[in-house]
């Protein structure tokens, strides 16, 4: 057992409508307590990678293992079960339009059937750290990209997961709020949940002191090692 | 390092499903408030299916009780030879009255015949053509209603093998025409109350197919955040069954509205023939079976639906 989070060895996928291969024999560890930035041009396999580790594909090759629990073993009426585990967050957020922001948030605890009182409390919190306090009551359509990204934010850590996945949560949004989004994630990372993010926003992460990862031809490296105590 | 185990909050399995499913139900009913009109255009649907096998039902039900009190009506005529006089066919009625299983004995002279024919037939002034009376004394006599119908019925032909008796005539062939009738009106009944409970079935199906279709971006959202199948699917059950209740409701409605409507008429009817007590109101039975038939329908249906649906959504 290593002290890694999500180790993948040796994977290697290729959709099943034939084509290229997407990833090549990827070796790669997130630490526990780790931010890293995937990296790459469209279609280089970053939203592959994530979708492995959400098991929304699986892969034709190698072996993925996420907090030790090895993903090829998780059955198929597992799969939500193992996606409670961490918070995912999309490009185009994935919000429901026609619930509220308080009951958007909500879902997660709903689906794991907390009491309303302490939904209430989690949901005020998770609100709270993102910088919606009092918001609860509006619709997803009024609120701005980036809010309405803030959001799926809340909603992703409102049931407190060691992990946090996004794939390109600032690609629909202006660079302010997109450093503001960034900004968040570094927040959640510093108290001690593990980030992996996928993102083309290069000049945004660069000054960012975290490891980058960079995928090119279905193939992984590191771009930069962690610069400053990213963990 | 699943969040929720961690908290000390969590909820025991039985608070957890009750929780569950209020949460469903409140949801759904909620739902199903919001667009009141669609709602009560698929209930109504559902009703109008429904309340054809059960106001059907009910009349059937009505004219079983009307003619189960015709059974006591299972009676003979004797026709007395006309060598009879009027004393000797008294005697006779008396000799008969006191048989056992014999419930009543009732003499009609000669002369009383002809009056009751000359009253009801509309003849009375043919009669007047004839020389004498033509109509012969007649011993009606009924059974005791307590008595078997196999040993009524021996009852009754020993009777008219009497020498005094000319002829007779049983007055239960058009009842058992009218029982045939009733078994076939079951039947009937129970055969179009399979074809429209199929209906009710292909309704709520289909109204629960397009739900599915029209939320199918909220189905994706739950996979993706970790919601089970069960949580997914647990409001289209409660929907189908919401249907199917309140169709019930409307069903029972309507047949009781019906039933109002009818029973002027019917109880006219049902004087005329004097049995019965006007037409039978929705009985309790009729109203569980509705509902329960109602109920299991829709969900049911939803249950299928959603087996058939939901799994060809999945987030890519």
């Amino acid at each position: 057992m290593s002290d890694a989070l999500i180790r993948f060895t040796g994977v290697s996928h290729r959709y099943r409508d034939g084509g290229r291969e997407i990833l090549r024999d990827t070796d790669f560890q997130l630490a526990r307590g780790e931010m890293a930035f995937l990296t790459g041009p469209s279609g280089a396999g970053k939203s592959t990678l994530l979708k492995l580790i959400a098991l929304l594909e699986r892969p034709v090759k190698g072996e993925i293992v996420v907090d030790g629990q090895t993903l090829s073993k998780v059955r198929t009426r597992d799969v939500p079960a193992h996606r409670r585990q961490f918070g995912m967050i999309f490009q185009n957020f994935n919000l429901l339009p026609d619930r509220t922001v308080f009951d958007n948030v909500a879902m997660p605890l709903i689906i794991r059937g907390h009491s309303g009182d302490d939904i209430g409390r989690r949901v005020r919190a998770a609100l709270d750290a993102v910088g919606l306090r009092g918001r609860e009551k509006d619709w997803p359509v009024t609120l701005s990209g980036g809010e309405q990204q803030r959001v799926g934010i809340a909603r992703a850590v409102v049931a407190k997961p060691r992990l946090l996945i996004a794939d390109e949560p600032t690609g629909n949004l202006d660079p302010t709020m997109a450093a503001e989004v960034m900004h968040l994630f570094t927040r959640f990372n510093e108290v001690g949940v593990s980030v992996l993010v996928a993102t083309h926003a290069i000049g945004l992460i660069s000054r960012l002191p975290y490891r980058i990862l960079k995928l090119e031809d279905g193939l992984l490296a590191d771009a930069r090692a962690a610069t400053g105590d990213g963990t | 390092m699943s969040g929720a185990k961690r908290v000390s909050t969590a909820p025991t399995a039985g608070s957890r499903w009750l929780l569950d499913h209020t949460r469903a139900i409140a949801a759904t009913l909620d739902a199903l408030k919001r667009r009141p009109f669609g709602t009560l255009l698929t209930a109504l649907v559902i009703g109008i299916t429904l309340a054809l096998p059960a106001g059907l039902y009910t009349v059937l039900g009505g004219l079983d009780a009307a003619s189960s009190g015709l059974k006591g009506s299972l009676r003979a005529s004797l026709f007395l030879s006309d060598s009879l006089d009027e004393a000797a066919g008294r005697a006779l009625q008396a000799t008969i009255a006191r048989k056992r299983g014999v419930a009543e004995a009732k003499y009609i002279s000669r002369d009383a015949a002809l009056a009751e024919f000359r009253t009801h037939s509309g003849f009375g002034e043919a009669l007047d053509i004839l020389s004498d009376n033509p109509l012969p004394a007649v011993i009606v006599v009924t059974p005791d209603a307590a008595l078997p119908k196999a040993e009524a019925e021996a009852l009754l032909n020993e009777l008219t093998k009497l020498p005094a008796v000319e002829s007779a005539r049983l007055d239960r062939e058009w009842l058992e025409r009218l029982y045939a009738i009733l078994a076939v009106i079951e039947r009937l009944v129970l055969l179009i109350a399979g074809a429209l409970a199929l209906a009710v079935l292909v309704v709520v199906a289909n109204t629960i197919r397009l739900d599915i279709a029209s939320r199918r971006e909220e189905i994706l959202v739950l996979k993706l955040i970790g919601a089970p199948d069960s949580f997914i699917r647990r409001p289209f059950l409660y929907t189908g069954l919401w249907y199917g209740l309140t169709g019930a409701l409307l069903a029972c409605l309507m047949v009781v509205a019906a039933g109002l409507s009818l029973a002027e008429p019917a109880e006219t009817l049902s004087g005329l023939y004097g049995a019965g007590n006007g037409i039978a109101m929705l009985s309790v039975d009729t109203v569980f079976a509705v509902f329960g038939a109602g109920g299991a329908l829709g969900w049911l249906a939803a249950l299928w639906t959603v087996g058939r649906h939901l799994g060809a959504i999945e987030p890519d």
